[in-house]
């Protein structure tokens, strides 16, 4: 049974991840990402669920670490991070606050609904014009792709839609 | 072990190493690329493929319950236990022959994973789930790819020609059953790979012709990866892959 107080403690949580970001992207948080699924408590036992964003992204294990450090310093002893599968990760998680915090990263966010190319435009993250050209379909990670702006001549990552 | 658990191990293990091997492939374009875009991408596919695997072999060592990791199952069998298509294991060739195998997978694992989504086994159709979105993105790449080197110039169009005259005959085995495979199928865990054929066939008939590249003909065949019969090069690829467990055995990061 959920009481009162489980509730407050899962918020409380929540709160606490806040500080935990992406390595690779520093100014997303695992919220931001979409990466954090779920927070319980059962007996004083945490249970975090994360889902990998790539089946083969090697800051998973980082970020899981990250999770394990922030609720230790917190004070929290029995702590297990979970990864699941299913469903599999989308961009559309993104929150609408993370897309606008890569932006000013300098990345542009993902297109929403899932790689649906008519639901609007790459815009570049310098100067917003959507004369873009794709570059190569990875970047830095394999969650971007390298596009180039036709206007500012600036080459950008663009968060791949997935 | 029953007969249908042991069966569900193999073929965890077997499609694990499909994607071990290719994604170790991969990863020996790392600083070998054609230039540096292309070099970050082919080492992030092959990312994806390790991945693949990881979760192949974790999962094959719960269903095993008798201690082995997954690293266990990666670094500790030999050439006989590797159950991978031989095309995973062929040497990279040139930037060519790479994309060209490259694309005969993409295209059969988009169509496999697909499949493998409607799985009975919930883990098995999870980790498809995942797959099918990263293959669809790598398809989009190889086509691509394909495309612009056998319409491009008259050596980028011979060296693709020839890549798919090598490689052609390696895809027979794709759509052969292993023997303990049926029993998965018929228990809706696994997918009949026989079925796969005809879309994976007009898939490649559409982008070659595309790329102004003739359909090899379909003269020869040869297999064996399921039964553990390789290709004298999967030895040479376990050797530098299984180097430093084999010389500091249970070494950890």
């Amino acid at each position: 049974m959920v009481t009162m107080s489980d509730k407050t403690e899962t918020a409380h949580l929540f709160e606490l991840l806040s500080s935990v970001t992406d390595p690779e992207i520093p100014v997303l948080t695992l919220q931001d990402l979409g990466v954090l699924r779920d927070i319980s408590v059962d007996n004083g036992e945490v249970t975090i669920t994360i889902t990998p964003t790539y089946a083969g992204c090697p800051a998973m294990q980082t970020m899981q670490t990250d999770i394990e450090k922030a609720l230790q310093d917190a004070g929290y002893q029995q702590i297990k991070v979970k990864q699941s599968l299913s469903p599999a990760w989308s961009t559309d998680w993104m929150t609408q606050n993370g897309r606008e915090k890569l932006r000013a990263y300098g990345i542009a966010p993902p297109l929403k609904t899932a790689c649906d190319q008519s639901s609007g435009s790459i815009e570049c993250p310098q100067c917003n014009s959507s004369e873009v050209k794709r570059i190569s379909e990875f970047g830095s990670t394999a969650c971007k792709a390298l596009y180039q702006c036709r206007d500012c001549l600036e080459p950008f990552d663009y968060f791949k839609c997935i | 072990m029953d007969s249908q658990k042991e069966a569900l191990l193999n073929y965890c293990i077997a499609l694990g190493d499909d994607s071990l091997t290719l994604g170790h492939r991969l990863s020996e374009w790392c600083r070998n690329g054609p230039f540096l875009e292309e070099d970050l991408a082919l080492t992030n596919v092959s990312l994806d493929f390790i991945g693949r695997a990881r979760m192949l072999y974790s999962y094959a060592a719960e269903i095993e319950g008798r201690g082995r990791g997954e690293d266990d199952i990666a670094y500790l069998r030999d050439c006989r236990e590797y159950r991978n298509y031989l095309i995973n294991e062929l040497p990279n060739g040139d930037f060519a022959f790479t994309m060209a195998r490259q694309l005969m997978i993409d295209a059969f694992d988009v169509g496999f994973y697909e499949e493998l989504k409607q799985s009975a086994d919930e883990m098995l159709a999870a980790i498809a789930a995942k797959a099918i979105k990263e293959s669809r993105y790598h398809l989009r790449r190889s086509e691509d790819w394909i495309k612009r080197l056998g319409d491009g110039t008259d050596e980028s169009h011979e060296r693709t020609q020839n890549a798919f005259d090598q490689l052609w005959g390696y895809a027979a085995e794709m759509f052969e059953m292993a023997t303990d495979e049926q029993q998965l199928v018929d228990a809706g865990v696994a997918v009949d790979r026989s079925a796969l054929k005809s879309d994976w066939t007009s898939t490649m008939h559409s982008v070659l012709k595309q790329a102004t590249l003739d359909i090899p003909a379909e003269d020869w065949a040869i297999g064996g990866g399921r039964e553990g019969n390789h290709t004298e090069h999967l030895g040479y690829l376990l050797t530098e892959l299984q180097y430093l467990q084999r010389t500091y055995p249970g070494q950890l990061w």
